[in-house]
């Protein structure tokens, strides 16, 4: 299965169609969510289902489930690098 | 294992394929002509940028009048920023000898993508050329220091935005030449070379291609919006027009302090491989130093608001920045206590590249001590902008990775091109460049902790003895250079044809005819044991 | 002069290797985006309201509509690609014929939607932006600078996807040798991915 013909694994067509149904439906939650002017509600909202929707991609478009633990692991990584530098710069505008 | 008698019967890569001339050249995809490429350019490059130090220091000579305006000052130091920093320290060691050395040392042929490494090397001379442009088009060079900070670099009237493109340009060099060398070292390695066996130089290089893979695109985006700021007006930085200029320095210094680890760690590689050679000892704490090289990769992206001080940064994130500086000191110290222990009880060989590589040990650590007094918050408030700073970084950069590559030189230059230098002349023109370098820089350490601002086109009285001193070391300096790169010419030239392993190495560069072949194995060697392995009992 | 027992070497096409080329270059577009990301974060807890009142000018209605014409477009360049690998060559066509229209709608969207932006003296240095408050100037010179580096990412990559689809009609990439079309497909996932986020930061700021 790893080695279907030379190499890569197929993902089947329905797969692809069913996270589509799902991006779609999370849009529509989103955007739900953010013409809410309801700051408690909305953004924490808008924080989680904006990173599932680009997980998805990542995931499933991208064949990145099927790939190995280590390109897992280089994604997070540059992910986490971006995380951290957003963080490290609140660190100061924050507390000025 | 091929004889000297063999050795001169294989073609070198050296010899014409099925091009010749320029084209055979500027062509190649092969590693080894491309890294020729990058020495090429590099060296010129560096002369025009040593050139332009020396007139910065004749105009500390006099004070009454000075040799050149103020404007002209400002914009010899920051051209001389930019060429070194971005033109030569930045891509000095991976482009010529991971380029040329990568593949052999991990028993590869080429790298993972020849075809995009040569693209590299187009960037960087296109990156090159627009830096000349903006030298001599429009209202003349830059004039705002390397660091290009915003407001005055969105208001300056000189070419600052075709320096910052050619900046951006040179970026992409870097780009590649981290993707290509990060698959390289994954897919690449020859078969029973585990991560374990490989040469300490490969780690060091994976580790710099990581920082250079995922910083560089911060500057790439910095540079970006600040050429959208001079030609559209988008006022991201603008202060007039609600921006935050501290926001313009987090994003190039979170580009820029990483990319201070991309200039030593490939250094640090190549001494490591150095060292165990004319020590004849297996180098010490080979897990140490692998790891140290990924930790301080992945360390030196979190410090970068260590320049950053007194600028106007909250307490809380100045403290956080200065306790993270303390802590990257750690696995570069580590690396210092591992090369001096392999040298304990080693049987030394002063080869003019040991004399070097030994010379890069003191002085990088001068260079890293001064690093750790500034990371200190109330020592900062004091020496931030003054020459204190400056003798810092040219001893971790120059001192560090300017020593780091005439090491790595003079010990690949015969593997390279199958001649010898004078050694004698080697070691001669050591001692103007160590005299030279001391007086210059480490006179600065004490005018900067008397007060002396840098950036400044003249100074007042009480610096002139050490301005006078510091030129004089300038000139010493550069003369030593001279004589440096004098000798490897003459040795280009007419140098003796070399043994295929003159310094009795025993990684797999050396064990290869010399100058390598095109394909540089006759077969792809099987990897059992691990590097640095010296029999005592075999000859030299 | 050299062994010629290495010309096979020549041909030697690396799968795994190509991939992971690939993600490294994508892992420097996502850093490129994310320097914007980082400004926008900063500048939006420093302007929150003026933020606010930025993303309520936008279109919202164009910013939905071009999303679902990514998303969908992710798709059909996903099924391209399982196609070509089950070695269904009508389909693929298809499927990367209708990834590239998906790209120009968005790219003709995108257009209309600045134009309007621009004909109502929004734009950088323009007479209207210059009246608003400074963080609503802030929230358009990164709406601009975003959309303007992701539109030349879309382009990019339509350009990419047309030299695909020009391959694989011509046989250059076949069911056994097509990792290109999937590092092509890689790319335009990651531009949807990209645009994943701008549409909450741009469009639905709460």
């Amino acid at each position: 299965m790893e080695r279907a013909e030379q190499h890569g694994h197929i993902v089947s067509y329905l797969t692809f169609v069913k996270v589509w149904l799902v991006l779609l439906f999370l849009t529509a939650m989103l955007v739900v969510a953010g013409t809410i002017f309801h700051p408690t509600l909305s953004v924490p909202a808008l924080l989680t289902l904006t990173p599932l929707k680009a997980g998805l991609v990542f995931y499933y478009f991208m064949h990145l489930k099927y790939e190995k633990p280590f390109l897992k692991a280089a994604v997070f990584v540059a992910l986490a690098l971006l995380t951290v530098f957003i963080a490290l710069i609140f660190l100061d505008i924050s507390y000025r | 294992m091929t004889s000297a008698a063999q050795n001169a019967s294989v073609s070198s890569y050296l010899d014409a394929g099925d091009r010749r001339g320029f084209p055979a050249w500027i062509l190649s995809t092969d590693h080894k002509r491309i890294g020729i490429l990058y020495l090429a350019s590099l060296a010129v490059l560096f002369f025009v940028a040593v050139a332009i130090g020396v007139l910065m220091r004749v105009e500390q000579l006099s004070v009454n009048p000075p040799p050149f305006a103020p404007a002209t000052y400002n914009a010899f130091f920051t051209v001389h920023g930019v060429i070194m920093i971005f033109m030569f320290v930045l891509p000095g060691l991976p482009s010529v000898f991971g380029n040329f050395f990568l593949p052999i040392l991990i028993g590869a042929r080429d790298v993972a993508f020849p075809r995009l490494n040569l693209m590299s090397w187009y960037f960087y001379i296109a990156g090159a050329l627009i830096a000349v442009a903006a030298l001599f088009t429009g209202n003349g060079p830059p004039d705002t220091g390397w660091t290009f900070y915003a407001p005055y670099s969105l208001r300056s009237g000189t070419n600052v935005t075709l320096a910052v493109f050619a900046a951006f340009v040179l970026g992409f060099s870097s780009i590649l030449t981290g993707i290509n060398f990060i698959t390289t070292i994954h897919r690449l390695r020859a078969p029973g070379m585990t991560w374990h066996r490989m040469p300490l130089f490969a780690w060091s290089l994976y580790g710099t291609a990581w920082i250079q893979v995922l910083v560089t695109p911060i500057i790439g985006i910095t540079l970006l919006l600040v050429v959208a700021e001079r030609v559209f007006g988008v006022g991201v930085f603008d202060p007039a027009k609600g921006g935050d200029p501290i926001l313009y320095q987090h994003l190039f210094w979170i580009y820029s302090h990483p990319a201070v680890y991309i200039m030593i760690l490939p250094a640090m590689g190549a001494i490591t491989e150095i060292i165990p050679t004319f020590a004849h000892r297996t180098i010490f704490g080979y897990r140490a130093i692998a790891y140290s090289s990924i930790a301080i990769a992945a360390l030196g992206s979190l410090v970068w608001g260590h320049h950053m001080f007194t600028s106007g940064m909250g307490e809380l994130a100045n403290t956080v920045f200065s306790l993270l500086t303390f802590i990257v000191a750690v696995p570069s110290a580590i690396k210092v206590f591992n090369w001096t222990s392999t040298l304990y009880k080693g049987s030394i060989e002063l080869k003019p590249p040991m004399l070097f590589a030994l010379t890069f040990i003191f002085l990088f650590s001068i260079g890293g001590l001064t690093g750790l007094m500034q990371g200190a918050l109330n020592v900062n408030t004091h020496l931030h902008d003054t020459y204190f700073i400056v003798g810092h970084f040219h001893y971790v950069m120059f001192g560090g990775t300017g020593m780091g590559f005439l090491a790595a030189l003079l010990y690949w230059f015969p593997k390279m091109f199958g001649k010898m230098y004078n050694e004698k002349m080697a070691a001669i023109a050591w001692v103007p460049i160590f005299i030279g370098f001391n007086m210059l820089y480490f006179t600065m350490l004490i005018l900067g902790m008397m007060g002396m601002p840098r950036r400044y086109f003249t100074h007042l009285p009480q610096y002139h003895t050490g301005h006078v001193i510091a030129s004089i070391g300038a000139f010493i300096l550069a003369s030593g250079l001279l004589l440096f790169f004098a000798n490897l010419a003459i040795a280009l030239i007419k140098g003796k044809k070399v043994a295929q392993n003159p310094w009795g190495g025993v990684t797999l560069e050396w064990l290869i005819p010399t100058p390598p072949p095109r394909d540089n194995f006759e077969e792809i060697p099987t990897i059992d044991d691990r590097p640095y392995v010296f029999n005592p009992e075999a000859a030299q | 002069m050299s062994s010629s027992t290495h010309a096979s070497h020549e041909a030697h096409k690396d799968y795994e290797g190509s991939k992971l080329g690939m993600w490294l270059f994508l892992f420097t577009e996502i850093l490129l985006f994310g320097g914007l990301f980082l400004l926008y974060s900063a500048y939006r807890a420093k302007y929150p309201f003026d933020f606010h009142n930025g993303g309520q000018h936008l279109n919202t209605f164009i910013g939905v509509l071009n999303t679902v014409i990514l998303l969908t477009s992710s798709l059909t360049v996903a099924i391209a690609i399982s196609a070509i690998q089950k070695g269904n060559r009508r389909l693929t066509l298809l499927c990367l014929s209708a990834t590239i229209v998906f790209g120009l709608l968005f790219l003709v969207d995108k257009y209309i939607e600045w134009s309007a932006e621009i004909g109502h003296g929004i734009y950088p240095n323009g007479p209207e932006l210059l009246k608003l408050p400074d963080g609503e100037k802030i929230f358009y010179g990164l709406y601009y600078c975003m959309t303007g580096l992701h539109g030349l990412h879309v382009i990019a990559g339509i350009i990419v996807l047309s030299i695909m689809l020009a391959f694989v009609r011509s046989g250059k990439i076949t069911s056994t040798d097509f990792n290109k079309l999937e590092n092509a497909g890689l790319y335009w996932h990651l531009v949807d991915v990209i645009w994943i986020f701008l549409l909450p930061l741009l469009y639905l700021s709460a």
